[in-house]
């Protein structure tokens, strides 16, 4: 296997893109990757999306964004794992290129949400749970969540108020991300406050309905000084772990353990440990999710999370700066794009382009993307070449 | 003669007062109260209906009977609002039971008059040898139109029995039916809501069919208001069953166990069937108890059952009707126009 | 759109809790599957699932999809049945205040939804409070 490194990545603002199409979102952050790269080519391309069916009633996105972006007749395939489309999709070039099979590969993620109503969006959405056991009965996304937080409230003695700060330190870091959908920040009393979702969850818990894209170029670490002037990134480790979708099928309702074991992977075949890792782009698509998620990376104790939470250690400049990007509570969480936006994040980061935002000294990152209510998770670590 | 082998109720958690009724239409709860003697009803929730009352109704009705569902023959259920204008209710309710495939199922509708006849082909049907068991279940989810009079009567709720060659738990004495045409009240294909002819559905409908049917199956079987220790007649509203058993020579005591449309309001199919399983709660080895039906259009199933000793056993093996009844949550009008879908919803 | 075929396929599920045992480790399925994930064995014992069990957790849905919303708002919860099976379902007929990891409930017959207003019935099992 080659080692593998970015060489260029590329992110729009995110939001509510009334004007704009899914081919043109996507091919706009291609672009914008492919220059920064400054690559004449592309051999092959991979992009996460998950419900481009249900979204914008359009299957077969490989070939229709190849076609757009102006790269056909290369091989170009959409890849899928509900939420963690982006992660998986980026795994995919990751082997691509570290197999030898082709040399610079794009990674694309992308979802076209608002096209459909919120019914249409909560039911596309829905489609990450188990359809005959979960959805049938009624359960939402934030619904299912909702249960975790309850399960994890009544474990472990987590508050109500815990939870809200992970919306909070979000909104912090997002306030200085000019791509971020919800760029401002929050109060714990205004997450309190704001319209309830599925108790206790209410809307500032949730990430919202995103249009986006993201894009990263990849290519052999021995081959970056041939291809491009750009600061390259390495690409440390790459793990995918799966669990049972439906979340009453799992032993422990609080446990992430596809995340817990594609995170042990990601570390080993790095030779690192969680406190090797300067910083962490988690999957905070709901507030519990990210305490749920920073436990079982190994960043707090089993159980801790809701305390970390709170503590500020999770806040810049703390021990283990959590979604310095915004996370996809305060950025947005178009779901395909959303694995992608996170590699975006830790490039930009590791390259010291954090901006604002940027976390001193940092050397490795970590990008963690989940599906469903962690049915699937797709971990990388990457660190400065 | 056939016999009731287990029985079982079944009734929605919400109910609504007279009161919260008569305020939306300007309307005189007192009168109400006192002219139909009626204070409240059930109502349905939106995930509640026919098929659903009567899988509850018969569980506690098959947990009383202790028998394998796969010996039914015959699954019967009645009803004037079976959720589906074509599809039966009884093969639903036959495969959530576990008596499906080798099932006869039919559904019956007939007003207020379906369930009893569910039970009253049953019987014939046990007595003729051709099945082992069969299942009669009166239900109803049913609707007046809004401010109409019924609206303060129509209600929810499922009886339901297991009935055998056996004596069981009540034995079937005899049968008797009485019909004529008389059209008192109707709902046409496609219409939301029945209609029904005012002070004509008393004296020449309820109290004529159901006097008649009384007095035929007690001379049938040589029996006087007397020799029944219980008696349960068709509650369309609290007043008309009081009226038409002392029309008739019975007592209060009588009446009062099956006597619950103050409480339930008028559950239609499952009417004087849960009126039975409220009497056989509470009756003795050896009661009489004389059980006659009203539907509009007109008719009148009429039984006459003696207690056996099972009933001590199988009693308190499912819920008991009014404790089924006892269960309330009160429930405003607004949410019962959304319940019962009096409110036109969005596409 | 007719789902027909596919809510018959679940009927001996969501009406009678048709579950299946591994014939190898004693594992519980529901639904039943090919391959037992406790122990890899192919082989099973149907079983049928008590109807009694105590909520391990719940939400209340204020923010339902579409075809719920006539239920909505709506507590769900997981619900672990006597002998280990657990399941997803709503829980009817409860004050939202008295819900509570480890109540005890039991399950009922209900309509879960409709497909439109002129679309099949789909029926199954709900939680309700015990006591
Ligand atoms: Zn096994």
């Amino acid at each position: 296997m080659r080692d593998v490194a970015v060489i260029g990545v590329g992110m729009q603002k995110w939001g509510e893109l009334w004007k704009k199409s899914l081919r043109d979102i996507f091919t706009e952050s291609a672009l914008l990757a492919i220059d920064e790269a400054g690559v004449d080519r592309i051999d092959s391309m991979y992009v996460g999306c998950m419900s481009s069916g249900l979204f914008v009633g359009q299957e077969h996105l490989g070939s229709l964004l190849a076609d757009y972006l102006g790269v056909a007749p290369i091989p170009a395939l959409r890849v899928e794992s509900a939420c963690a489309s982006g992660g998986a999709a980026f795994r995919q070039a990751y082997f691509d290129v570290a197999s030898g099979a082709n040399d610079i590969v794009l990674a694309g993620g992308v979802e076209k949400m608002t096209d459909v109503d919120g019914g249409g969006a909560t039911f596309a959405l829905s489609t990450a749970a188990d359809a005959e056991y979960e959805v049938y009965s009624g359960v939402t996304f934030p619904g299912l969540y909702a249960m975790v937080a309850v399960a994890h409230m009544h474990a472990y003695g987590t508050t109500r108020e815990q939870l809200a700060e992970v919306s909070v330190k979000n909104h912090k870091n997002g306030a200085l991300n000019p791509l971020a959908q919800y760029p401002f920040e929050v109060t714990v009393d205004q997450v309190l406050s704001s319209v309830m979702i599925a108790d206790p969850l209410t809307i500032l818990d949730c990430s919202p309905i995103t249009d986006g894209a993201a894009a990263a170029i990849l290519c052999p670490l021995d081959m970056v000084d041939d291809l491009t002037d750009n600061e390259p990134v390495k690409i440390l480790s790459s793990a995918h772990a799966t669990d049972s979708i439906a979340l009453h099928s799992r032993k422990d309702l609080t446990w992430l353990s596809a995340v817990a074991k594609a995170g042990q992977i990601a570390y080993k075949s790095a030779g690192l440990t969680p406190s090797d890792i300067d910083f962490v782009e988690v999957h905070d698509c709901f507030t519990i999710a990210e305490i749920c998620a920073i436990e079982a990376l190994g960043f707090f104790e089993k159980g801790k999370g809701g305390t970390g939470a709170a503590s500020g250690e999770t806040a810049m400049g703390g021990r283990i700066p959590v979604n310095p990007s915004g996370g996809l509570k305060s950025k947005g969480h178009p779901v395909g794009a959303t694995g992608i936006a996170q590699i975006v994040e830790t490039v930009k980061q590791l390259r010291g382009d954090g901006g604002e935002r940027q976390v001193e000294g940092a050397r490795v990152g970590m990008a963690q993307n989940m599906g469903g209510t962690g049915g699937s998770c797709v971990t990388h670590i990457l660190g400065k070449a | 003669m056939a016999g009731i082998i287990g029985y079982g109720a079944y009734v929605p958690r919400n109910r609504i007062k007279v009161e919260e009724i008569a305020k939306v239409w300007g309307a005189d709860a007192p009168s109400y109260k006192r002219g139909l003697m009626l204070q409240e009803k059930s109502v349905p929730s939106p995930d509640q209906d026919v098929i659903t009352m009567s899988v509850e109704a018969t569980k506690h009705a098959l947990a009383r009977a202790q028998i394998d569902p796969a010996r039914i023959g015959a699954v019967y259920v009645g009803s004037e609002s079976h959720p589906y204008a074509v599809k039966p209710s009884g093969t639903v309710l036959a495969e959530a039971i576990g008596a499906t495939p080798e099932v006869h199922c039919a559904d019956f509708e007939f007003a207020c008059k379906a369930g009893s006849e569910a039970m009253f082909v049953c019987m014939g049907l046990a007595d003729a040898g051709s099945i082992e068991y069969g299942l009669a279940v009166g239900a109803d989810t049913s609707q007046g139109a809004p401010s109409d009079a019924l609206e303060y009567s129509a209600a929810a709720g499922a009886a339901s029995f297991i009935i055998g060659r056996d004596p069981g738990v009540a034995k079937v004495i005899d049968t008797y039916a009485f019909m004529t045409d008389t059209p008192d009240f109707w709902r046409r294909s496609y219409m939301h809501y029945p209609r029904h002819a005012g002070r004509f559905t008393g004296e020449p409908a309820y109290f004529k069919h159901i006097t008649s049917c009384a007095n035929g199956i007690m001379e049938k079987v040589n029996m006087k208001p007397k020799d029944f220790a219980y008696v349960v007649f068709h509650q369309p509203n609290g007043k008309f069953p009081q009226r038409v058993g002392k029309m008739l020579g019975f007592t209060k005591e009588q009446i009062e166990p099956g006597w619950l449309s103050p409480t339930l309001g008028n559950t239609y199919s499952g009417s004087s069937p849960m009126g039975l399983t409220a009497t056989l709660d509470v009756a003795k080895p050896g009661d009489m108890i004389l059980m006659v039906s009203y539907g509009s259009g007109a008719g009148s199933d009429g039984f006459v059952f003696e207690v056996t000793g099972k009933i001590d056993e199988v009693r308190n093996v499912a819920p008991r009707t009014r404790e089924l009844l006892d269960k309330k949550k009160y429930i405003e009008y607004g949410t019962y126009a959304k319940y019962r879908r009096k409110i036109r919803m969005g596409e | 759109m007719s789902t027909s075929a596919k809510y018959w396929r679940g009927i001996p599920q969501r009406y009678r809790l048709e579950a299946e045992r591994c014939a190898s480790c004693g594992m519980e399925f529901f639904p039943p599957r090919l391959v037992c994930s406790g122990c890899g064995a192919r082989k099973f014992m149907p079983i049928t699932l008590g109807d009694h069990g105590k909520l391990l957790t719940y939400t209340v849905i204020r923010v339902g999809p579409s075809e719920f919303c006539e239920q909505t708002p709506y507590a769900m919860g997981i619900v672990e049945l006597e002998g280990g099976v657990r399941m997803t379902a709503q829980i009817a007929d409860v004050d939202f205040d008295d819900l509570e990891v480890g109540m005890p409930v039991r399950i009922e017959f209900r309509k879960i939804r409709e497909e439109g207003q002129a679309g099949i019935l789909c029926y199954g099992y709900k939680f309700v409070p015990a006591d």
